[in-house]
């Protein structure tokens, strides 16, 4: 069933500005404007909408995730499609692309169209798979890419992340290929005989600690190969994770001779340091590392002026077995989904160095350009389609994993109070999240209703 | 004290109090009935994860000359070979009640994330971890070399620092864990420590620790030394490119017969050769060096039985008179 009910916000900063209404009906912003139930076009369907009264809340468009892992098919048990992107509506998205480590690999139009039909069935937000570049991850032969672009998924995002396309040669023909549908390669840069065994960033921390080292440059070394393959085929090329201060000078490099190439960088990256793995505690352990404080402050100056384009969560759930336990043993990886948004205000807005409009570039339109998605990313102007996050920038909430939607605990953030809360989530102009609580799913015309998808598990 | 787990934030107090109290366990070992009823009903767990028998059976005469039980539990051959985790034998060990637990194991931190987590609340001791840290070979290195400064200058040995000791460690030190603690407590008892290795095999990042670094073994002589530690290296470091050859290797910065001569050459009477054990002879080491009269090896072993005495002691009778310095915060 098509949305009949109509939502007036009332008096919401749009996009930190000055406040306005936003008038949703229909799936679209039908009105914006100052006072709406005052204007004559509008007063009509504004005297029907139900209210929601935004007085200091800033209205954003909806936060595209470039990079999440879902875990389904096949890791249930960490995570599943329903239960992700209920974290990600609580977390101000209303679209991510699910990366393709998935058991089976996301690497053929059978898997990618699954974990689409599963994103539909959820309805708490788009869901964008993320083709592998090669069969099984296993950087030997290039996956059916043409076939995953053409599918009902229509994927444009091509990624083997969790391993580096190392072999030149195929890192190549991949960029080369994806030419022909407007894709992009986003690169997981490691170049792994570097990185043997790593557990942690190589540094003066690791020298104590006893952990074998993963050095900056096993990451800067492929990120520069990559912008000079990406020139030479003239194709487009996307860095996932960027850790460190080194990756950002050649992005910055890069940028500046016009190579097509975007990058991103993690909540966790911009916020926490290799100090915290001093405690050998495993929820520190993620792929690429923490790095230095250094690292930290030429992360968010790349972001302020858009070296870097887009924040990605890197959300990567695991059961708490594989956490509980030595730090070599343990599972690399950190929950972002629902503390991406804190993070970001904590890290870039409150330190002055971004303002909310410069949130919505990185967090909304540049990650919904990266991925080609039409109807993300846009602005919010009568006849957008709704998508939209209501945020109380004043809030201060203190991060307790075990009450979050995501089956993963293991948040870095445990115990941080962090600033910035979700208020609502428009997906399509539904709410998804009302009053910072989930709501109820959006239903696609045609498949509505779908079966169980929308109990409650 | 509560744990054991590294000397890099073992107290200058605390330090002296384990060297202190372990001058006191040693003449226990001179005695004909080697035993003190101090730990009677206390269990100890030695749970090893990784083979080590001088290790092990050092910590079992500690805490058995202390009248302590004492169980052994290797992980080989058990059931974490077949899957247990980390935090399911460590609740096992609490459920049997287990009052220490003395851990080596292969994976750096294994022993900080007993103490760190709520899976046992017993003392842990940490008897090597991975490439990080063996803070009891620390602490006998530093007693022998106690012995040995403090028998120089005629002073009483107990209550001394090492101040004014010149320390080479030389070998292996990215993967040693050995070298990692001496340097901590070293640097807290006041020594002048140089590491001397290739540069492969030193971490990036040395260049912020509280010592000197040297590539050259005959240098670090020449400017004088007191005591030279001589690191195990492992063969197998060659085909990882570590150094080219183990002739090379020796040659450039073991201990061999031309610098056990150069010692006397340079005057360095007084010089003692430190092995942690166990020795490649012929590699880090020559023969000739190992058996020397400078050599305090066997030294070392027999003080090691001491210093873990002296660690079970504090650990388990209940002597607080300090907070826990080596405690780091917990979650």
């Amino acid at each position: 069933m098509a949305e009949e009910t109509t939502y007036l916000i009332r008096g919401a900063a749009i996009l930190g500005g000055d406040a306005e209404d936003l008038l949703i009906r229909d799936g679209v912003i039908a009105a914006r404007g100052a006072d709406l139930s005052q204007t004559d076009a509008a007063a009509d369907m504004a005297a029907r909408a139900i209210v929601i009264a935004a007085d200091g809340l800033v209205a954003l468009p909806g936060m595209v995730d470039v990079h999440t892992h879902l875990r389904e098919p096949g890791r249930e048990d960490a995570e599943t499609v329903e239960t992700g992107t209920r974290a990600a509506a609580l977390g101000g998205f209303t679209a991510v692309h699910a990366m393709a480590n998935s058991t089976p690999v996301a690497d053929t139009a059978g898997v990618v169209e699954q974990v689409y039909s599963l994103g539909r069935a959820a309805g708490w937000v788009d869901v964008r798979p993320v083709g592998a570049v090669t069969v099984g991850l296993a950087g030997e032969q290039l996956a059916e890419l043409g076939a995953m672009a053409d599918s009902r998924a229509q994927v444009r995002m091509f990624s083997d992340d969790g391993i580096c396309v190392h072999d030149p040669v195929l890192m190549r023909r991949a960029l080369e290929y994806v030419k022909a549908f407007d894709g992009v390669v986003a690169q997981h840069a490691q170049e792994p005989r570097l990185t043997a065994g790593a557990q942690m960033n190589e540094g003066e921390v690791s020298a104590v600690l006893g952990l074998t080292g993963w050095p900056a440059v096993a990451e800067e070394s492929i990120i520069a190969r990559d912008v000079l393959l990406a020139q030479h085929v003239g194709s487009r090329l996307h860095v996932c994770h960027v850790s460190t201060a080194g990756s950002v000078e050649i992005i910055r490099w890069a940028k500046s001779r016009g190579i097509n190439v975007t990058a991103e960088v993690t909540p966790h990256h911009l916020l926490l340091t290799d100090d915290l793995v001093r405690s050998y505690d495993p929820v520190y352990k993620v792929n690429p590392p923490l790095r230095t404080n250094d690292d930290v402050q030429a992360l968010r100056a790349a972001l302020a002026d858009g070296t870097i384009d887009v924040v990605g969560t890197d959300h990567a759930p695991h059961p708490s077995e594989h956490k509980e336990c030595e730090w070599a043993q343990a599972a690399m990886g950190m929950t972002g989904l629902e503390t991406a948004l804190s993070v970001v205000q904590h890290a870039m807005i409150e330190t002055g160095l971004m303002t909310w409009a410069d949130f919505a570039r990185a967090t909304s339109t540049a990650p919904a350009g990266i991925g080609r998605l039409a109807d993300q990313g846009r602005p919010l102007e009568k006849g957008e389609p709704a998508n939209i996050v209501l945020v109380d920038p004043a809030a201060r909430w203190t991060v307790d994993p075990s009450v979050m939607a995501t089956m993963g605990r293991n948040s870095p953030f445990r115990g941080m109070e962090l600033p910035g809360k979700v208020v609502a989530t428009f997906f399509k102009g539904h709410p998804t999240v009302l009053d910072g609580k989930l709501n109820t799913p959006y239903r696609y015309p045609s498949e509505a209703p779908v079966a169980g998808a929308a109990g409650a598990n | 004290m509560k744990h054991l787990l590294s000397t890099e934030d073992l107290s200058l107090a605390n330090a002296v109090r384990i060297l202190d109290t372990a001058e006191e366990m040693s003449s226990v070992g001179e005695r004909e009935v080697k035993k003190l009823p101090a730990l009677r009903g206390r269990t100890v767990v030695n749970l090893f994860f990784e083979d080590s028998t001088r290790t092990r059976i050092s910590f079992e005469a500690a805490a058995k000359r202390l009248s302590a039980d004492v169980i052994n539990f290797a992980a080989k051959g058990s059931s974490v070979s077949k899957g247990e985790s980390l935090k399911d034998t460590a609740q096992t060990l609490s459920a049997m009640g287990a009052d220490a637990v003395v851990i080596r194991h292969w994976a750096s931190g294994a022993p900080h994330r007993l103490a760190a987590t709520d899976w046992i609340d017993a003392a842990v001791i940490n008897a090597g971890d991975g490439t990080h840290e063996h803070p009891t070979q620390a602490l006998l290195d530093a007693f022998t070399m106690r012995r040995h400064w403090t028998k120089l200058s005629g002073l009483p040995s107990a209550g001394a620092d090492l101040r004014g000791m010149r320390v080479a460690i030389a070998g292996d030190v990215l993967h040693s864990r050995v070298a990692r603690s001496n340097v901590w407590l070293l640097r807290t008892l006041g020594a002048d420590v140089t590491l001397v290795a290739p540069p492969t095999l030193l971490p990036i990042g040395v260049e912020r620790w509280p010592c000197s670094i040297s590539y050259d073994m005959d240098e670090t002589l020449e400017k004088g030394v007191d005591a030279v530690m001589m690191l195990r290296v492992q063969g197998e470091r060659m085909n990882a490119s570590f150094f080219p050859s183990t002739r090379e290797y020796s040659r450039r910065w073991g201990f061999d017969d031309n610098r056990l001569r150069a010692l006397d050459s340079l005057g360095l009477k007084d010089t003692i050769i430190m092995h942690p054990g166990p020795m490649n002879r012929g590699l880090e080491i020559s023969a000739a060096a190992a058996d020397s009269p400078r050599s305090t090896v066997l030294a070392q072993v027999k003080n090691g039985v001491s210093i873990r005495m002296a660690a079970l002691y504090l650990l388990l009778s209940g002597d607080t008179r300090e907070p826990a310095a080596t405690l780091k915060e917990s979650n």
